[in-house]
C-alpha cells in the first residue's frame, strides 16, 4: 500500500505559523484542498441561507405578522434562493467531485490544477459579492440593499426603472462570475475523467460517481452558458441601454423567462446527478453487493442529461403557450421520470438480497430513496399543464422542489459527509450524534414540508410576506415553522459532530467501510501526492479484487 | 496495494490529450453562449420599432470574411510547420494568421464606425442595434482574445522558445481559432444573409 512515504524534511512538523498555513491554503492547487475549501465555503453559505429561511418562517408563523417588512422579506427569499442554488449546492457538489474524482480514477490531481484554483476563487468571490450588496446595493446614495427581484429575476423587475441602485447589478455579476467558475470546474472534471484515468481503467470500469459527474459537467456547458449569456444581455440592458428585455422598445420579457429556465430546469439535474452519484457508491457498499445494472445506470444518466434539456417550459405553463407547446413540454417532463425510475429500481435491486448495514451513510441513503421518490411523484403531478395552472406559484410548488432539494439532495449530501468524512479527516464521525442528526432532521423535514403541500392546495401563494387571518392557513404555518426549527437544531448537531469528531473521533484507517473503489486504498487523509505508485485496475471494484484474489470481479465483467 | 494487481504492464495505455478535451469543452460552452445570442437576434429580427433596418445600413463584409476564413488555413500550416520543426515557416504562418485576423478586426471597426457616425445606429437605437452590436461584438471579442494568444505564440516563435514539443499546445490554440472562424460562418449567415 501507499505507506512507503519518503521522509519529508519538515523543519517544524507540529506547529507551523498561522500565516504559513493560510498561505498554503490560498496558494494551493491541490485538488483535495480546493475540494475542502469548496465544501467549507458551501457550509458557511448553508448556514447563512438557513438563517434566512428561519427568518422567513418566523415572519409566516402567524397571519398578519410584522416581524419583517415586505421589502426585507423580498430580499430574504431572493438571497435564500440564490445562495442555496449557486453558493451552497453547486460548490458543495463541486467540492466532493474535486476531492474524489482524481482519487477514484487513480490520478495525481485534476487535469488543470491552476484552472481548478481559479474556478474556486472566482466562485467564492461571487458569493461574497452577492452579500456585499447589503452594504453596496444603493451605491453612494446610502442605505444599502440586497437584491429583491426573486431568484428568477424576471424582466422587467430587473430594469433600471424597477431596480434603481445596484442591488440587481450585484445579483447579475455574482451569478455571472459563479457561472464562469462552474464552467471552469466542469471543464476540468470532463478533462480529468477522459484524460487522467490510471492504467486499466477503461470507461466501462470507471466508477459510477465519475461517470455521473462527467455527465453533469457536460450539462453544465449547455445549461450554465445560456444563463451566462442572459446575464451579459441584462448587464448590457442596465449599463449600455440596450433593449433585450425592455418591452417599451419591443423587447420581450418572455425571452428572459425562456433563457432563465433553459438554465433553471436542467440545473436541477445538474444538482441531482452528483447526488445520484453518491448513492451509486454508498448503497452497494452498505448492501455488500456490487451495483445492479451498471450499464443501465450509465445509460439512464446520459438519458436524463439529454431529456432534461427539453423540459424547461414546464415552468411557464401559465404564461400562455400554444397547446402544441404545452403538450410537448408535458410529455417531455413526464419522460424524465423513465430514466429516473430505472435508477430507483436499480438501487432497490442492489439492496435486494444484500446484507444491509444501517451505518449513518446508509440511513441517509434510505431516507433519500423514499423522499426523492415522493418528490418525483409531485413533480409528475405538476408536469400536467392543467394541474400546474391551478397550483403554479403556490406553496405546493415550494413543497415539491424543497422535497427534491432537501429531502433528496441534502439527505444524499449528508450520507456523503458520513461516508467520506473519515477519508478526508482521518477520523470517524460519532455514530450516536449521527443518529440524533438523522432522526431529528427526518422529523423536522417532514413536519416542515409535508404540510406545505396542503397550504399550497388551499391556495397559499409563494413569496407572500404575510396572509389574512380568515384563510385558515395559520395552524399549518405554525407547524411548518416548528419543523424548520427542528431542522435547524439537527443541522447544529451535525456541525457539532463535524467539529467534535475532527479532534475526538475514532481513527478511521484507510478503509473503514471495507469499500471497493481506489480512494480507500490510500491513507486517510490522503497524502498530497495521492498514490505512491500509479495504480492499475482490472475491474470496476479494484479493492475487491485485491481483498478476494480467489474470486475477483474480472471473472464476471 | 495499489500496484499489486498483476497484469502485463507493457500494454499501451493512451488517453485523449487533456488540452484538446479541455478546449472541446470550452468550445461547447461558448457555442451555447453564441446560440443564445443568435436566438435573440433571430427572435428580434424585424421587430424594431424604429429605423434604421439591417437592409438599409448593412453591407456584406466579403473581403474581411475571406481574410478570416483564410486564417484558419494559415494556423493549420503553422501547426504542421512546427510539427516538422520548421521554425521560419512557423513564424511566417503565425504572422500571416495574426495579420489576417487583424484585417478582419479592422473591417469590423470600420463597419461600426460608419454605422455609428453616418447611420446613427447605436446599441440603444433599436432592437436591431441591440442584437447586432452584441452578437457581432461577442464574436469580435473572441477574435481579440485569439489575436492576443496568437501574437504571444508569434513572439515565442520569433524568440526561438516555441519548439516542436509545444506542437500539441499550438494545436489547442488552433482549435480555438478554428472555432472563432466557424462561429463567423454562423454569424455571417444570420446577420448578413438571413437577417437582411
Amino acid at each position: 500500500m501507499a505507506t512507503q512515504t519518503a521522509p519529508l524534511p519538515l523543519t517544524e512538523p507540529s506547529r507551523r505559523h498561522a500565516t504559513a498555513v493560510l498561505h498554503d491554503w490560498i496558494t494551493t492547487v491541490d485538488h483535495k484542498k480546493i475540494g475542502l475549501m469548496y465544501i467549507g465555503y458551501a457550509l458557511l453559505f448553508l448556514v447563512i441561507g438557513g438563517v434566512e429561511a428561519l427568518l422567513m418562517r418566523i415572519q409566516l408563523i402567524r397571519p398578519e405578522n410584522h416581524f419583517l417588512s415586505p421589502l426585507v422579506f423580498n430580499q430574504l427569499f431572493t438571497m435564500h434562493g440564490t445562495t442555496m442554488v449557486f453558493f451552497v449546492a453547486m460548490p458543495v457538489l463541486f467540492g466532493f467531485g474535486n476531492y474524489l474524482i482524481p482519487l477514484m480514477i487513480g490520478a495525481r490531481d485534476m487535469a488543470f490544477p491552476r484552472l481548478n484554483a481559479f474556478s474556486f476563487w472566482i466562485s467564492a468571490f461571487a458569493g461574497f459579492l452577492l452579500y456585499f450588496s447589503y452594504i453596496g446595493g444603493s451605491g453612494l446614495y446610502g442605505g444599502g440593499g440586497a437584491p429583491d427581484v426573486g431568484w428568477w429575476a424576471y424582466a422587467p423587475l430587473t430594469s433600471k426603472v424597477f431596480s434603481p441602485g445596484h442591488s440587481s447589478d450585484y445579483w447579475t455579476l455574482s451569478v455571472l462570475l459563479s457561472g464562469i467558475g462552474s464552467i471552469g470546474t466542469a471543464l476540468n472534471i470532463v478533462a480529468t475523467a477522459l484524460s487522467m484515468r490510471c492504467r486499466g481503467m477503461t470507461l466501462y470500469r470507471m466508477p459510477l460517481l465519475v461517470w455521473l459527474y462527467t455527465v453533469m459537467s457536460g450539462m453544465v456547458f449547455v445549461t450554465i452558458s445560456p444563463l451566462t449569456a442572459a446575464q451579459i444581455m441584462l448587464l448590457l440592458d442596465r449599463y449600455l441601454g440596450s433593449h433585450f428585455f425592455d418591452t417599451q422598445a419591443g423587447g420581450s420579457a418572455v425571452l428572459w423567462m425562456h433563457y432563465f429556465w433553459i438554465f433553471g430546469h436542467p440545473e436541477v439535474y445538474v444538482l441531482i446527478l452528483p447526488v445520484f452519484a453518491f448513492m451509486n457508491e454508498i448503497i452497494p457498499v452498505f448492501s455488500r453487493k456490487a451495483i445492479f445494472g451498471y450499464p443501465a445506470m450509465v445509460a439512464a444518466s446520459v438519458g436524463i442529461g439529454f431529456i432534461s434539456l427539453s423540459v424547461w417550459a414546464h415552468h411557464m405553463f401559465t404564461i400562455g403557450m400554444t397547446s402544441a407547446g404545452n403538450t410537448f413540454f408535458v410529455l417531455a417532463t413526464m419522460a424524465v421520470g423513465v430514466p429516473t425510475g430505472i435508477k430507483i429500481f436499480n438501487w432497490l435491486a442492489t439492496i435486494w438480497g444484500g446484507k444491509v448495514h444501517f451505518a449513518p451513510p446508509m440511513l441517509f441513503a434510505v431516507g433519500f430513496l423514499f423522499q426523492f421518490l415522493a418528490a418525483g411523484l409531485t413533480g409528475i403531478m405538476l408536469s400536467v399543464a392543467p394541474f400546474d395552472w391551478q397550483l403554479n406559484n403556490s406553496y405546493f410548488v415550494v413543497a415539491h422542489f424543497h422535497y427534491v432539494i432537501v429531502g433528496g439532495i441534502l439527505f444524499s449530501l449528508f450520507a456523503a459527509f458520513y461516508y467520506w468524512y473519515p477519508k478526508m479527516s482521518g477520523r470517524m464521525l460519532n455514530t450516536k450524534l449521527a443518529h440524533w442528526h438523522f432522526w431529528l432532521f427526518l422529523v423536522g423535514f417532514h413536519v416542515t414540508f409535508d404540510p406545505m403541500h396542503f397550504v399550497g392546495l388551499d391556495g397559499m401563494v409563494r413569496r407572500t410576506f404575510t396572509y389574512p387571518v380568515d384563510r385558515g392557513w395559520g395552524p399549518l404555518n405554525v407547524i411548518i415553522s416548528i419543523g424548520a426549527l427542528i431542522q435547524a437544531i439537527a443541522t447544529l448537531v451535525f456541525v457539532y459532530n463535524l467539529v467534535h469528531s475532527y479532534f475526538k473521533g475514532a481513527l478511521a484507517g484507510p478503509d473503514p467501510w471495507d469499500a471497493w473503489t481506489l480512494e480507500w486504498s490510500v491513507p486517510s487523509p490522503p497524502p498530497t501526492y495521492n498514490f505512491a505508485a500509479a495504480p492499475t485496475v482490472e475491474s470496476r471494484r479494484p479493492l475487491w479484487d485485491l481483498k478476494h484474489p480467489e474470486d475477483p470481479d474480472t471473472l464476471y465483467e | 496495494m495499489s500496484d499489486a494487481a498483476a497484469i502485463p504492464q507493457n500494454e499501451t495505455w493512451i488517453l485523449p490529450s487533456r488540452g484538446i478535451v479541455g478546449m472541446a469543452c470550452l468550445i461547447t460552452a461558448e457555442s451555447a453562449i453564441f446560440l443564445i445570442f443568435v436566438v435573440a437576434y433571430l427572435y428580434y429580427s424585424g421587430k424594431s420599432l424604429t429605423g434604421p433596418s439591417p437592409r438599409e445600413v448593412l453591407e456584406l463584409p466579403i473581403f474581411t470574411s475571406i481574410c478570416l476564413f483564410s486564417s484558419s488555413a494559415t494556423i493549420h500550416f503553422a501547426t504542421s510547420a512546427l510539427h516538422r520543426a520548421a521554425r521560419g515557416a512557423t513564424s511566417l504562418c503565425l504572422a500571416a494568421t495574426v495579420l489576417l485576423g487583424a484585417i478582419f478586426l479592422g473591417g469590423t471597426a470600420n463597419e461600426w464606425y460608419h454605422l455609428m457616425v453616418y447611420d446613427h445606429l447605436t446599441i440603444q437605437t433599436n432592437l436591431f442595434g441591440t442584437t447586432f452590436y452584441s452578437l457581432v461584438g461577442l464574436h469580435a471579442s473572441h477574435v481579440i482574445v485569439g489575436l492576443i494568444l496568437l501574437s504571444l505564440a508569434l513572439v515565442f516563435s520569433l524568440s526561438g522558445s516555441l519548439t516542436r514539443e509545444h506542437t500539441s499546445r499550438l494545436e489547442v490554440l488552433a482549435l480555438y481559432w478554428h472555432f472563432v472562424d466557424a462561429v463567423w460562418i454562423v454569424v455571417f449567415t444570420v446577420v448578413y444573409i438571413v437577417g437582411r
